[in-house]
């Protein structure tokens, strides 16, 4: 909401030198926030005056144009320049140079004098043109940024000015004010109105406040006028959609009247542009009361008006000139010809006011908030009216604003009123509410005094009655957000002052720290930064296509996953199964700034939707649902987990004098995941694995003991890589955490530490190639009986001496009992076991 | 270097001034060995079979008795003198010798290669764990949630009317299809309600995590970033409880100096509501108050939707966006920055905010 200057001073004592900035300042601390300033001095800066053109002289021109010259007196008759500066002539009379033509000597005009500045950071200067000394400048409403219309300059007799010459024309125009924008928040609707904010700001500053709405003298009750009917035969929860329609006729009115240059300047920097006096009126009433209004050409209406809901297919042309088809929940006003607006939403097209108008209707109406905001999103027309009314207008306002709309017509526009009138509705119940004495020093921990509780309600305009141990207050009709002992509280606090309120430091009762899989997501997170790789956070935006790759180890499988309804974009519409689409973005942003060296990881939710997804309906709000109502609420939200991934591309380390970088392989990615399961104290095992989206011959299966698959780490496809353009040999993994985090012991059994000797066996075991090395471990292990300690590949050999389609893996075999020193007898059978272990399962041969 | 030439005459083992001079003559020689290897023929030279010392010693054999002694004592105290000679020298050479392949062993360290990769947590990250812990330090605990949320979660038990313009102002993901009543949550208010509805009484909780609106990113916006909100539900707690513990939080986060302030504003499931501003001193263009969050006594509307009698309870709550603190903590001009994971950026923190 933006507020001039010259407006709000009417209602409340602004101090004459009170910037937009000091009265932004007064506002934030009752809760309007500060948005921005408005000030066309800013931009303008004169002399800038009322001149009269004496004489035009016509000059055609070579290249076909005719330019004017012209003399214009820019001080009363008889008198000499006050004004000096370079250019401005000292006898009163500029010399111009001018190249429109809607004016004629004699007109009254606005003259920028040599010195003055435009917007656009534009100077006047006097300046040879055309063969003439030209000194200053004949302007437009566009050059003087107060209009768009650029036909012509501005001649001060056609919006209505005959002023005397030499007079400041900024002042005429009202450039010299200025308006605080304010950020209104969606309970306060009555602050959509210089009326509440002037209000507003007396609580702010403790001074006087004038109700605009007491200034306009309204009829005691209205009768006779024309006809309206409110029939709303489907309310919503109940609420008739209309519960007032207040309606004014005015005759004789001259549409086609100038707006003066007051009005139109109040409405410019509220951010309204003027249209035509009639609707320019309008929307200055709605301004000033907060009151949306609408005029109707009154000839141009067929029969009573009724307020009805719309049929199905009715259609209307809105003042846009858009036809509409309407829903049957839209409120319409309605005549005998059909819809002629959309309540509280815009006015039709057909009974629009017009240059032709002489007789207006004048309607202030009360809408219901549900039936506006609902119309309004429907039809996606966020109108001025709409805003107000979705957020609740004043039901005691509307005859005030229609007077207040019917007095600027007769003033104005020369109308007449008819004193005949329309006033029809109930008007709704007044809100009583009970405060107990204490409550609200309780609630703020301020002890306020009867007398700070009593002025600070009163000043909102509530109606309060002490009695028993507390307070009745009967909230103002303006407020319809105040409805609880809690929202007073916060009225009495905030016209107090928030600054007032103490700070005591509450104490909890003894906590219980980060529960453990707080912990052990930190140490995963950690232990990767810690392994050298850097943390990103991607957005879990990603393709249909993305989740259908990655999501699913098969090609070909759909992947079930969770669609936006208004995604940021259509391509990545969808809520991602695997951090790896994002990470590889991430990637590709990070290569092409010129890094090809990268080790990233995420640990982020995936969203895995089940058989139930979401839930029909949802219980309404103030009420505890019921714990079927409530199970079915948690049943109906996916799984989502956290996964933990990674990708590397590049070599682990920046080239330097005396090192090497290895290039990331296969085996790092799998080396990383089982640091993940290291740092959480959880076996994962190994297994040659299948993922559409890794190397069919390097992509590892990560498992728990219990055989659950918890991942997969190994070299990102080619095929893949390629189509991403990612580097060749890319390796990535993705481990699912939460999975990791349950299988985790809750308590580590320490192991006893013997200190006999150590007796260390190698062995090398010739086995068929397809064999994977980590089974043939397991056989060892479980062959070598309990004298084993340890058990390590460390040599794979394939090739001369090794028979065709074989391999020879070297294992060392760590022994030691717990009670004796180890003979060489007992080291060697123990070894003897583990070999025919393996021997037995895979046909191992001792090399 | 060897003035004792075999060949040369062997001196009398009783004349002591013929024998000083040769233990003289081998002194000299082995302080001028400059290396152990010409320590090692001084050595030969002066104290060999052949040198002069050892002849003149092997002599005293042949004298006659009484004469014995007196030889004896002179040869074994000058031999000594020479054998300490070498013995220090010997010690000094091998020191200097070792000094020297240490200094032949220099490198330029300012060379060195970075082998090992430091790794970097995203700064989000760390400032998310960084203000968890300040606040479990209070005793409070730690809430989450999911991120895809039931809407009765995220508006209805907040006190979001249906119709209300409040919810438009949340800008809202929603999940397909629509009947099913499912969104990206727009805060991390839903986690309070769940807090309500799951734990005993008292509550004290803080619920960090995701959320998601749908901005553009741009400078200023981006349509997920992190936020963490409190809640605190107690017998008689007041907005003066809620005033210190901002309070506190504010100082542990920035510093003694930190101050802040409340201002009135409006949340369905807050009243009354505040915005709170903290004063920033070193803000571009002088200090200033920057908006740092929202906060306010829990409606009672939301604690009736938990089943907490609103007349026994009050509780107050408090959210902030991780994104903001950064920004205006560490002086982030670029929301971008945070998002895109260029690793600059996280790098340049490390583990550190």
């Amino acid at each position: 909401m933006r507020i001039p200057l010259s407006w709000l001073r009417e209602f409340a004592q602004v101090p004459a030198e009170a910037t937009a900035e000091d009265v932004m300042a007064e506002l934030v601390k009752v809760g309007l926030e500060e948005e921005a300033v408005h000030r066309p001095t800013d931009s303008v800066q004169g002399p800038i005056v009322v001149g009269q053109v004496l004489s035009i002289v016509k000059e055609p021109q070579t290249n076909g144009k005719t330019i004017n010259w012209c003399q214009v007196r820019v001080v009363p008759e008889g008198q000499q320049q006050t004004l000096t500066g370079d250019g401005i002539d000292p006898s009163g009379v500029q010399g111009i140079i001018c190249g429109a033509h809607n004016f004629v000597e004699g007109d009254k005009v606005v003259v920028t004098l040599p010195g003055a500045v435009l917007p656009g950071d534009f100077h006047i200067s006097a300046r040879k043109t055309y063969g003439h000394l030209s000194a200053g400048m004949i302007a437009s409403v566009r050059e003087l940024g107060i209009g768009e219309d650029h036909d012509g300059i501005l001649v001060l007799s056609r919006i209505g000015l005959d002023p005397e010459l030499g007079t400041d024309a900024m002042e005429l125009l009202g450039l010299y004010d200025q308006a605080a924008e304010i950020n209104v928040t969606p309970d306060r609707s009555y602050c959509f109105s210089i009326r509440g904010v002037a209000r507003e700001y007396a609580h702010a500053t403790g001074t006087v406040f004038t109700d605009p709405a007491s200034k306009v003298q309204v009829p005691e009750a209205l009768s006779g006028g024309y006809g309206v009917k409110l029939n709303d035969d489907a309310p919503i929860y109940g609420t008739p959609g209309c519960d007032r329609f207040v309606a004014r006729t005015v005759r004789g009115v001259d549409a086609t009247r100038p707006t003066p240059p007051w009005m139109a300047s109040r409405l410019r920097l509220a951010g309204i542009r003027s249209i035509s006096l009639p609707v320019d009126i309008s929307n200055y009433v709605m301004l000033e009361l907060g009151q949306p209004n609408h005029c109707y050409d009154l000839d141009k209406l067929a029969g009573d008006i009724v307020v009805r809901r719309a049929t199905a297919g009715e259609k209307i042309t809105t003042l846009d000139d858009k036809e509409r088809t309407l829903d049957v929940e839209d409120l319409l006003i309605t005549d005998e010809s059909g819809p002629i607006g959309i309540a509280g939403v815009m006015g039709g097209a057909h009974t629009e006011v017009s240059d032709a108008t002489t007789n207006v209707l004048v309607e202030a109406a009360h809408f219901d908030e549900v039936s506006i905001a609902r119309a309004r999103r429907r039809h996606k027309l966020p109108s001025e009216a709409s805003k107000r009314f979705e957020r609740g207008v004043d039901w005691q306002v509307a005859d005030v604003a229609a007077q207040r709309v019917v007095d600027l017509l007769v003033e104005l526009a020369g109308g007449t009123a008819d004193e005949a009138g329309t006033d029809v509705g109930t008007a709704p119940d007044a809100v009583t509410i009970e405060l107990p004495a204490e409550y609200a020093a309780a609630r703020i921990g301020i002890d306020f005094t009867e007398e700070q509780i009593l002025t600070s309600l009163e000043d909102l305009g509530a109606v309060v009655a002490m009695g028993g141990n507390g307070y009745t207050v009967t909230a103002p009709s303006w407020r319809h957000d105040l409805e609880t002992k809690d929202d007073l509280t916060e009225e009495i606090a905030r016209l107090v002052g928030y600054d007032q309120i103490p700070a005591t430091l509450p104490v909890a009762p003894p906590g219980r720290g980060l529960t453990r899989i707080q912990q052990q997501r930190r140490r995963l997170i950690q232990a990767l930064a810690d392994a050298g790789l850097t943390e990103v956070l991607a957005y879990p935006f990603v393709s249909k296509a993305a989740n259908d790759t990655f999501g699913v180890p098969t090609e070909g499988t759909e992947r079930k996953a969770l669609k936006l309804a208004n995604p940021i974009s259509e391509e990545h519409g969808f809520l991602r199964t695997s951090i790896l689409p994002g990470l590889i973005e991430v990637a590709k942003r990070n290569h092409s700034r010129g890094f090809r060296d990268l080790a990233l990881f995420e640990a982020g939710l995936v969203f895995l939707p089940g058989d139930q997804l979401g839930t029909a309906t949802i219980p309404s709000l103030g009420v505890k649902p019921s714990d079927e109502v409530l199970d079915g609420l948690y049943d109906g939200v996916p799984d989502q987990p956290l996964h933990l991934a990674a990708v590397l591309t590049g070599h682990d380390s920046p080239v330097a004098p005396g090192h090497t970088p290895r290039a990331w392989d296969w085996a790092d990615a799998v080396d990383i995941a089982r640091i993940a399961g290291d740092v959480l104290g959880v076996e994962l095992l190994v297994a040659q694995g299948r993922h559409q989206a890794f190397h069919p011959g390097r992509a590892a299966q990560l498992e728990l003991r219990t055989g659950e698959v918890v991942g997969y780490a190994g070299e990102l496809h080619p095929k893949l890589l390629a189509a991403h353009d990612m580097p060749a040999r890319s390796v990535a993994l993705e481990l699912n955490a939460d999975a990791l985090f349950e299988a985790a012991a809750d308590v580590i059994v320490a192991r006893h530490i013997s200190t006999y000797p150590v007796a260390t066996q190698d062995v090398a075991l010739v086995v068929p190639q397809d064999v994977p090395a980590e089974e043939v471990l397991t056989a060892l292990r479980e062959g070598a009986g309990e004298l084993l300690e340890d058990v390590a590949l460390f040599d794979v050999y394939a090739g001369k001496g090794i028979e065709e389609g074989k391999k020879s893996l070297a294992f060392s075999l760590r022994f030691r009992a717990n009670d004796r020193t180890l003979t060489a007898d007992e080291a060697s059978a123990a070894r003897e076991g583990a070999v025919a272990a393996a021997h037995e399962r895979f046909g191992a041969v001792q090399r | 270097m060897t003035e004792t030439l075999p060949g040369a005459a062997v001196p009398n083992p009783l004349d002591e001034a013929a024998i000083t001079a040769a233990v003289d003559l081998a002194v000299a020689a082995i302080a001028a060995a400059a290396t152990l290897d010409e320590l090692k023929a001084v050595r030969l030279a002066h104290t060999g079979e052949k040198s002069a010392l050892s002849l003149a010693n092997r002599e005293i054999g042949a004298l006659p008795k009484d004469q014995k002694a007196a030889a004896g004592k002179l040869m074994g105290a000058s031999r000594g003198r020479v054998n300490k000679a070498l013995a220090d020298r010997t010690v000094a050479l091998e020191a200097e010798n070792d000094a020297r392949i240490l200094v032949e062993e220099t490198v330029d360290v300012t060379a060195a290669p970075r082998r090992r990769r430091a790794g970097a947590r995203h700064p989000l990250s760390t400032l998310q764990d960084r203000v968890a812990d300040i606040f479990v330090g209070m005793g409070w605990e730690i809430a989450e949630g999911p991120e895809v949320e039931s809407e009765w979660f995220n508006f209805d038990a907040l006190n979001f009317k249906p119709d209300h313009p409040a919810r438009d102002m949340q800008d809202t993901f929603f999940v397909e299809p629509p009947e099913a009543h499912l969104l990206m949550r727009t805060h991390t208010s839903p986690v309070q309600v769940r807090s309500m509805l799951e734990r005993e009484l008292p509550i004290y909780v803080l619920c960090p995590g995701k959320v998601f609106r749908t901005d553009e990113l741009d400078a200023t916006h981006t349509p997920v970033f992190h936020q963490f909100e409190g809640l605190a539900i107690d017998k008689k707690l007041s907005m003066a409880d809620l005033r210190g513990t901002l309070e506190h939080f504010a100082r542990q986060m920035f510093g003694a100096e930190a101050q802040i302030r409340l201002r009135p504003n409006y949340f369905p499931f807050t009243e009354p509501s505040a915005e709170l501003d903290i004063w920033h001193p070193g803000a571009k263009g002088g200090p200033s108050w920057i908006e740092w969050g929202g906060c306010g006594m829990v409606n009672a509307n939301v604690l009736r939707a938990a089943g907490i009698d609103p007349e026994v309870y009050s509780g107050f709550a408090f959210g902030m966006g991780i994104e903001r603190t950064l920004m205006f903590r560490n002086e982030v001009g670029d929301m971008r920055d945070m998002i895109e994971g260029d690793v600059r950026f996280s790098e340049h923190f490390g583990m550190e905010i």
